[in-house]
């Protein structure tokens, strides 16, 4: 294994959030799944990381290490390290994942109704995420208030007919729309959005990606923002990690990965990806299937999809390839493409 | 090849709880008409509650019509179960769900001959045959008729229930949000497939999807629908060329387009898709329309014809921008 990349993350600011060598395995029937495995990662105040992968990457498990939410039964093996603010959170007890849940780590699902009790009113779920925040008993914070205000900032019309609701009552946009408030109610530095627009139509999710984006605006509230969609990435996103296979193949700021992609599966998604207004007489397909976590190649585990591929990508794993800023991808070969290219055309 | 008359379908609701039952008329189609050709490919667009998968399944006759018709190949379609009799080995269907489409109990075999035996046309030598042929043609092989759909993933299974449409040699497949559901890795070699398909064998598509710029990319011309109406009906190659209807507008604004260097709307629509039973008075699009005036919201607007083969219904057409083409 090689080492976290050493280069600090761009700016003096220590990182809110820094993931280093996280692993996390489950034990199935079938032998040891490594869903997460070596995973780096830094998350700046008020910036937004995009997460992208597609089903079996490790994305959803990634963000459920990061707040310590795994099924505890299933889980064989958790290991790495995870700061948030200065805080150790593999090594904090349950109460004190608990007091940061919820306070300063908030997280939306990709489904509104899990996050939402369904026999009890909005507001008095609004307002249990307050009886947990650190300034509850600072003067001159109305939760009452504070909860309609959020309301009325996520568009929901009418937020005081929207607080006496039950669940059932709201459409799923708008249950997105209070599951966004909810989680902004405790003022997190950090929130975790699992595909919080998926299950949405086109127009609904323009409006839930635009309130992402005010709540870091107005709240300066750093997001992680894990989806399938590339195209929400170039939307929202300051910075990218694109993953496959529990591994994160390449991380960089979004422009930079979208103009320079190094990693053949980076290419090989964004080519794949039909976009509107660019018609093109057929799409560039990926050969193959996403693998089986169960049975993954010794290597690179997207070496047998690859048109790259060397030998030495079938034989042993990638090192990691640092870039500037404190990034990185995962393929030595697109590594030396790259260097070649820039030594042969030379300095200037 | 196809052709939908004035097709309605609409549905008795109730709505509110025990305490507060109320009788409210859902029309989930209401009034669509528009044809596919031989070997076209129309593509069927809107959101959650906008009819078009209901008008999947009336155009496949698995639901009867509330008022309309459908015509195939000249002759209407009978009522009731003799419609399904009467599209057999013409008309296919490749649902959204790969997972749910395919009986977990019957082997690929069985699968993929079904719509064969069904027609009774061939001996039980031929069937294996031609289910070979059409699993080869989907990139899959003979060895794989004895596996159960739980052998292959979503890619695979979706390629299994493209071979079942296609193993009839059938004129005319109802794609319903046909890759959805898969990874983005595998929607690409799913819908070069189907594209290649169309060009070797004509087989006219009827591509629903919420996906516009899938939709631009596997289809002829575009029907765009909402809450149960058609909004415009648009040539592919006009959808950068003529001012677009403002809901299409809308939705092409709203798809996220995967390069951070384009400038895009940070000004999305405003609203919610309303209740399908208690639709806008006027155009259905005129509560949530940024142009709508006292007019769009008394009296609804006539499918007319912008431009040759470019149909839209809005009574502000002669106000719309024409877009700037996307570079």
């Amino acid at each position: 294994m090689t080492g976290a990349p050493e280069q600090p993350f761009a700016g003096n600011e220590p990182p809110l959030l820094e993931v280093a060598g996280l692993r996390t395995h489950f034990r199935t029937p079938r032998g040891v799944l490594r869903a997460v495995d070596g995973v780096n990662l830094r998350v700046a105040r008020g910036e937004i990381l995009g997460i992208v992968g597609e089903s079996g990457s490790g994305k959803s498990v990634l963000a459920q290490s990061i707040v310590r939410v795994v099924p505890p039964s299933q889980l064989a093996h958790a290991q790495g390290a995870v700061r948030f603010d200065g805080i150790d959170l593999m090594g904090l007890d349950d109460e004190g994942m608990r007091a940061l849940r919820g306070a300063r780590i908030a997280m939306v699902t990709q489904n509104p109704s899990t996050a939402l009790n369904p026999v009890f009113q909005v507001r008095s779920q609004m307002l249990e995420t307050w009886r947990f925040h650190p300034d509850r008993r600072r003067s001159g914070i109305d939760a009452e208030s504070r909860m309609l205000e959020l309301l009325a900032e996520v568009q929901l019309p009418a937020p005081e007919r929207v607080a006496r609701s039950y669940p059932f009552q709201l459409s799923g946009g708008m249950k997105q729309r209070v599951a966004i408030a909810m989680a902004l109610m405790g003022e997190p530095d950090l929130l975790i959005a699992d595909e919080p627009t998926t299950a949405l139509d086109v127009t609904i999710q323009a409006q839930i990606l635009e309130l992402i984006r005010n709540a870091r605006q107005t709240h300066g509230t750093a997001v992680i923002l894990i989806t399938h969609d590339l195209g929400v990435v170039a939307r929202l996103c300051d910075t990218v990690a694109v993953m496959y296979a529990g591994r994160i193949v390449e991380y960089n700021r979004t422009r930079a990965l979208f103009e320079r992609p190094a990693h053949p599966y980076t290419r090989g998604l964004l080519a794949s990806n039909p976009i509107f207004g660019r018609r093109r007489a057929s799409l560039t397909a990926m050969p193959g299937q996403p693998p089986d976590l169960l049975a993954l190649p010794a290597g690179c585990a997207f070496a047998p999809r690859c048109s790259q591929a060397e030998e030495r990508c079938r034989r042993e794993e990638p090192p990691v390839v640092v870039l500037p800023g404190g990034f990185h991808h995962r393929c030595p070969v697109a590594g030396e493409l790259n260097a070649a290219h820039t030594a042969e055309s030379g300095p200037p | 090849m196809i052709e939908l008359r004035d097709l309605r379908k609409h549905y008795r609701v109730t709505r509110g709880g025990w305490w507060s039952r109320s009788r409210a008329l859902l029309r989930a189609v209401d009034g669509v008409s528009f044809s596919v050709g031989q070997g076209e490919s129309v593509g069927l667009v809107g959101e959650s509650g906008s009819g078009k998968s209901t008008i999947g399944q009336l155009v496949l006759g698995l639901i009867a019509p509330t008022a309309g018709s459908i015509v195939f190949d000249g002759r209407p379609l009978p009522a009731g179960p003799a419609a399904v009799t009467a599209l057999r080995g013409k008309a296919q269907v490749v649902f959204q769900d790969p997972y749910d489409a395919l009986s977990p109990r019957q082997r690929v075999r069985e699968i993929v001959t079904e719509p064969l035996r069904s027609l009774r046309r061939h001996r039980h030598s031929e069937l294996e045959d031609l289910a070979v042929r059409s699993l080869e043609r989907v990139g899959l092989h003979a060895r794989d008729l004895d596996k159960y759909p739980h052998q292959f993933s979503g890619g695979q299974r979706q390629r299994i229930g493209i071979a079942r449409a296609i193993s009839v040699s059938p004129r005319f497949i109802v794609l319903d949000e046909p890759v959805s559901a898969l990874d983005v890795s595998i929607q690409a070699q799913v819908v070069n497939l189907l594209m290649e398909i169309r060009r070797e064998q004509g087989i006219a598509y009827l591509f629903i999807s919420h996906n516009l710029a899938i939709v631009e990319h596997s289809c002829d011309r575009i029907v765009v629908l909402y809450l149960g109406k058609v909004m415009e009906i648009i040539p592919t190659e006009r959808l950068h060329a003529d001012p677009l209807h403002p809901y299409t507008r809308a939705l092409v604004d709203a798809i996220p387009i995967p390069d951070p260097a384009l400038a895009q709307s940070t000004d999305p629509l405003a609203g919610e898709i309303p209740d399908p039973a208690n639709p806008p008075a006027g155009c259905r699009f005129s509560s949530r329309c940024p142009l709508a005036t006292e007019r769009c919201r008394a009296t609804e607007p006539e499918l007319i014809e912008h431009h040759p083969g470019h149909w839209m219904a809005c009574h502000r057409q002669a106000d719309l921008p024409v877009p700037s083409p996307i570079t």
